[in-house]
């Protein structure tokens, strides 16, 4: 790299250069920042026998947790399966380290490349965390644990994707599994009841009847699509849901997930890009929705601002808590349908950890049937047996229909912005941009083309 | 005659009074350990980190001045320290000048209850920034208080979601900062004009000066060491600015309002470009360095 500067200084002063830049380089390399140690797991790769699932008789052993499931609801469920679970194997003493999900993000990385990590780990799905640590070797491949616990016929394939890399971590949604969530998620399109009602409508089947309904609601006064960018990632859910509707969903996947072999430059991106800005073009967001906080935005909309607030189903019991009856959500509609939509945080178990097979243990143990009811009566969403529950009619129903249904069907994508370890920016900036008209659907999807192509090809 | 003898003495055995120069140094190892461990190896390993491409987990590849040559190459981040610049403006010019005309006012009006009105003035600086950025979100916000005081008056044309707009959302970060930092830069000024001699106005005033010669002949100069002072503070306060930015817009829309040190820790934290990050951090700090320097310089010619 350092013959290829270009230099004109004489050969003799040019030499001494190289030499002195390749002291310096060699001098700084062996000092290279982060750890050299291959990925520790693979010889220590136990085989499906050799995991031991009976937990009690693993003897004394303290498993460090860090989650990030710090508020009410989430809170709740976690503290209720570790109650139950320490009650279960009194052998197993946990050591629980919550932190909220921004902290969490900024710390587990120092975490993880230190001398003694936590044994269990929530890694968010995406290449910027979960795909980095299986990269750097970080965490463990649970295919023997799956094996022995029959996790593959806990979890649809859908949902599997999602906690899946090859060991090398360049390839997102196969391979290995490398996490187990606990909770789904699903983005749709969230609407009042009693406006629709009021406006003589019946909750949209088609996406005609989708924009119809969002027409009339313009011509009556109402805010047809509540919505608050300012935090820029909401636009991206906004997207991913106009996007379903125009392109074929094996080509979302592709992007999503920053294989080869797709592009953002196409007919059908374009229409999805153009209708957004359409939508923008007829009046049919609140003003100023690129100064209104997400927050600010849903309370607007539980308040009664707004006829639908296309959001995921994370917004569903806030929103109930106020709105009541009046709340109902849908997925995007479609045979089948095409959401965004995906897990919550997997847990994982990191490669240091030195009581795998407890750790292991108590994944299973936080994410089994009665784990799952454990979360719906708690109002969130489990990500298996999601049918098997009984809730009561509503919201918290249209929730469970939906993501069942988009899980049975397949009829998940993956969150755009899982891409590249960049396009979370890229995206929610370009977003920014093309909503406010400061670009057209072209160059919008140039923008992305450019972060996708780059980083495809480096990643080979 | 003893005494000029010793002196005598200690000037043959060429050096100063007191202990030798190695004993002296001694005295200060204790202070130049921790000054070193917490201060000088930080940022010695900063500058090695901008050397390097690196995640934040696997081996770091050597990068040379790759990273340095990516800030003056990228167009964002270019923007970013160009949004620096404004900042500067919006919190040290703008405070400067506001603060003089406060000031000036305070110390000459001999108001009652001066204090009263100083700690008015100061309370911005009491509370955190990041409090202050949340409630000046509300203010901004589509249906804030900006917008509802627009309204009342009439001007209902001009609302809009302030920070969410691409030719006003600089400019309202910007704002924030001179609210911020008038406070500071008053009682520091006014520090300065309550030690100038009455003497001086009443002599000028005889030379019949107005208020306006008043201010520029005897007020402004004698306050100048007081003015670098709070210029070097606001300046380095807007060109670190992070709180604010995260917490208001996180850059945006777009990536209109992204400055340095807001990059530094995306870039660090959330997108793990270790090196990058680390190299905007000491060019930041070459810059903030460089601009000290010659706020202090100036400060110095002002006194001699």
């Amino acid at each position: 790299m350092i013959a290829s500067t270009r230099d004109v200084r004489p050969r003799g002063a040019r030499t001494r250069a190289v030499l002195a830049a390749g002291v310096v380089a060699l001098a700084a390399a062996a000092c290279a920042p982060g750890s050299s140690a291959p990925p520790a797991g693979s010889p220590a790769q136990p085989s499906a026998s050799a995991v031991r699932t009976d937990a009690a008789a693993l003897g004394n052993v303290t498993l460090t947790i860090w989650d990030q499931e710090v508020r009410g609801a989430q809170n709740a469920q976690m503290t209720a399966l570790n109650t139950a679970f320490q009650a279960k194997y009194p052998n197993i003493t946990i050591k629980r380290v919550s932190r909220s999900f921004d902290d969490l993000n900024t710390t587990l990385r120092l975490a993880l490349s230190g001398n003694e990590p936590p044994d269990v780990v929530q890694a968010n799905n995406g290449r910027p965390q979960m795909g980095a640590f299986v990269k750097a070797g970080q965490l463990r491949p649970l295919d023997p644990y799956a094996e022995a616990y029959g996790w593959k016929k806990r979890y649809p394939q859908s949902v599997l994707q999602y906690v899946s890399y090859t060991a090398d971590g360049k390839s997102f949604g196969e391979g290995n599994v490398y996490g187990l969530p606990q909770a789904g998620e699903v983005v749709g399109i969230h609407y009042n009841r009693a406006k629709l009602a009021k406006l003589g409508l019946e909750p949209p089947k088609t996406w005609a009847e989708f924009e119809a309904a969002l027409d009339k609601a313009k011509a009556a006064g109402e805010v047809p699509l509540m919505m608050g960018n300012l935090d820029k990632w909401p636009a991206v859910h906004l997207f991913g849901t106009v996007q379903g509707q125009h392109v074929p969903k094996d080509q979302i996947a592709t992007l999503g997930f920053g294989r080869k072999g797709a592009s953002w430059t196409t007919p059908e991106n374009t229409k999805a890009a153009q209708q957004l800005v359409d939508w923008v073009d007829k009046g049919y967001f609140n003003k100023g929705f690129n100064g209104l906080g997400h927050d600010a935005s849903w309370q607007a909309f539980a308040k009664g601002q707004g006829v639908f607030l296309i959001g995921g189903t994370w917004l569903i019991g806030d929103l109930g808590k106020i709105m009541g009856k009046d709340l109902g959500f849908a997925l995007p509609p479609g045979t089948p349908p095409v959401a965004t939509g995906g897990t919550g945080l997997p847990f994982a178990i990191t490669t240091k950890s030195a009581n795998p097979d407890a750790a292991a243990a108590y994944i299973d143990f936080i994410t089994n049937s009665d784990a799952m009811k454990v979360l719906a009566t708690n109002g969130l969403l489990p990500v298996a047996d999601t049918d098997q529950q009984s809730v009561p009619a509503g919201a918290q129903q249209d929730m469970f229909t939906a993501f069942s249904t988009a899980t049975q069907q397949d009829g998940l994508v993956p969150y755009l912005d899982y891409a590249t370890p960049t396009f979370a920016d890229t995206l929610t900036a370009a977003l920014q941009d093309l909503m406010a008209k400061k670009a057209t659907p072209q160059e919008f999807l140039a923008t992305l083309e450019k972060d996708y192509k780059t980083f495809v090809e480096s990643n080979g | 005659m003893i005494r000029s003898r010793s002196s005598f003495a200690r000037a043959r055995a060429g050096h100063p009074p007191g202990e030798p120069r190695r004993v002296a140094y001694l005295y200060l190892l204790p202070a130049f350990v921790v000054y070193a461990a917490f201060l000088l190896y930080p940022i010695g390993r900063a500058v090695q980190l901008s050397l390097f491409h690196w995640d934040g987990l696997s081996l770091g590849t050597w990068a040379g001045l790759d990273n340095y040559a990516a800030i003056v190459a990228d167009e964002g981040l270019r923007d970013a320290f160009g949004h620096a610049l404004v900042l500067i403006g919006f919190f040290a010019v703008g405070p400067l000048v506001i603060g003089l005309l406060l000031a000036t006012i305070l110390n000459h009006a001999k108001v009652r209850g001066l204090g009263f009105f100083r700690t008015v003035v100061f309370l911005p600086q009491v509370v955190a920034m990041v409090v202050v950025a949340v409630a000046w979100r509300r203010v901004y916000s589509a249906d804030g208080t900006l917008n509802d005081l627009l309204g009342a008056v009439g001007l209902d044309w001009l609302a809009r979601g302030w920070l969410g707009d691409y030719t006003f959302a600089l400019p309202a970060v910007g704002v924030v900062g001179t609210w911020f930092e008038t406070g500071l830069v008053t009682v520091l000024l006014l520090a300065g004009m309550s030690k100038i001699p009455i003497e001086l106005y009443e002599a000028a005033r005889l030379d019949g000066a107005g208020p306006v010669r008043e201010f520029f002949a005897v007020t402004l100069p004698s306050v100048r060491g007081e003015i670098a002072v709070a210029l070097t503070l606001t300046v380095i306060a807007a060109l670190r600015t992070f709180d604010l930015v995260y917490i208001t817009t996180e850059g945006g829309p777009g990536n209109s309002t992204s400055v340095p040190s807001y990059e530094v820790y995306h870039r660090a934290f959330e997108l793990g470009q270790v090196g990058s990050a680390a190299a905007i951090g000491v060019t930041l700090t070459v810059v903030i360095f460089a601009i000290s320097f010659v706020i202090n310089r100036f400060a110095d010619r002002s006194i001699t």
